[in-house]
């Protein structure tokens, strides 16, 4: 399966992100937001970051660049396009991902390993999960509080199109379960075509258990089919 | 004639630009946690009339454009297309003369 990792100016797990993707046998390049073609690729991944300082809000210029007319381009062709953080930050901005993240409701930056529950597993990004599992992922973000309007929330639920939340260990969806103040505990979501995915935890940082725990690994073999 | 058309022009230049501030707010429904905890500060220092603070972000613009209609109407664009969410922000548009 080929892959593309958008580069910006402060994007900081592009390298990351790239090897696990080699690991995982991905063919993968990395294309700088100057570009204006992107090579042929069946998934487009946008890293974490720090996309332009998140001059303005978190990843609206990064929205605005060449490269994301492209990105825009191959996911209405239906192209897989994964925003990671930083990513997903900018995912929404492009408009590709309804919705937006505020600021975190404590105000603060927020490092640490959570747990979340996969809400959906019939998609191309989760197939590999089992409904319901509860993983352990890495969350490092300042603004990861997912908020949208009504309709779409309705949306989202109707039409099962909420990848992750945020829970317990036990798979518990509470206030005490949710770091960021995002809107129901959620973590991620997909468009309405559910070749989309945007999510806020870091499946790239699980995927070797000598430095983490390898959780993050069915995200990209779901991909990969 | 060209000599007096040049010593015109800085009164003509002046009128060509056009000056405007656009505030951006968050939206009512949205919580706004950094206005929150101004406001709390705020009433910890005795200002007890206090009633409500909403943080906001200001953009001063400068426009090349002399009808005030027209470069209104960028302003507008510039504010959807880029320095507004709308989504989670309002914004109010004044020109300052």
């Amino acid at each position: 399966m080929r892959s593309s990792v958008i580069v910006f100016p402060g994007s900081n797990c592009d390298r990351d992100i790239a090897v696990a993707l080699q690991k995982m046998q991905f063919k993968n390049k990395m294309v700088w937001h100057k570009e204006t073609a992107l090579p042929k690729s069946d998934l487009i991944i946008i890293p974490g970051g720090f996309s332009y300082g998140d001059y303005l809000r978190s990843g609206a210029i990064a929205g605005k660049s060449l490269i994301i007319e492209e990105v825009v381009k191959a996911a209405k062709f239906g192209s897989l396009v994964l925003g990671i953080c930083n990513g997903f930050q900018i995912l929404t901005e492009t408009g590709l991902l309804k919705g937006t993240l505020l600021r975190n409701k404590n105000l603060k930056f927020i490092n640490k390993d959570v747990h979340i529950k996969v809400i959906n597993n019939t998609t191309k990004f989760t197939s590999k999960y089992k409904l319901n599992q509860i993983l352990k992922l890495n969350i490092a973000h300042n603004e990861g509080n997912f908020f949208t309007d009504n309709d779409h929330l309705k949306e989202l639920n109707n039409d099962n199109l909420i990848a992750f939340k945020y829970s317990d260990e036990k798979g518990n969806t509470s206030n005490l379960s949710n770091p960021n103040g995002a809107l129901d505990n959620i973590a991620g979501i997909f468009n309405d075509k559910k070749n989309i995915l945007g999510m806020m935890p870091h499946p790239e940082r699980m995927v070797d258990n000598l430095i983490s725990n390898k959780d993050g690994v069915n995200l990209f073999s779901s991909l990969l089919g | 004639m060209k000599l007096i058309s040049v010593k015109l022009s800085p009164l003509n230049s002046k009128k060509n630009k056009l000056k405007f501030s656009v505030t951006v707010t968050l939206k009512k429904d949205v919580l706004d946690p950094q206005g929150k905890v101004v406001q709390n500060t705020l009433k910890n220092l005795g200002m007890h009339d206090l009633k409500n603070i909403r943080q906001g972000k200001f953009f001063e613009i400068e426009i090349n454009e002399k009808d005030e209609k027209l470069a209104q109407e960028k302003v507008n664009e510039m504010c959807k297309k880029l320095l507004v969410n709308l989504i989670i922000e309002d914004y109010k548009i004044n020109i300052l003369k």
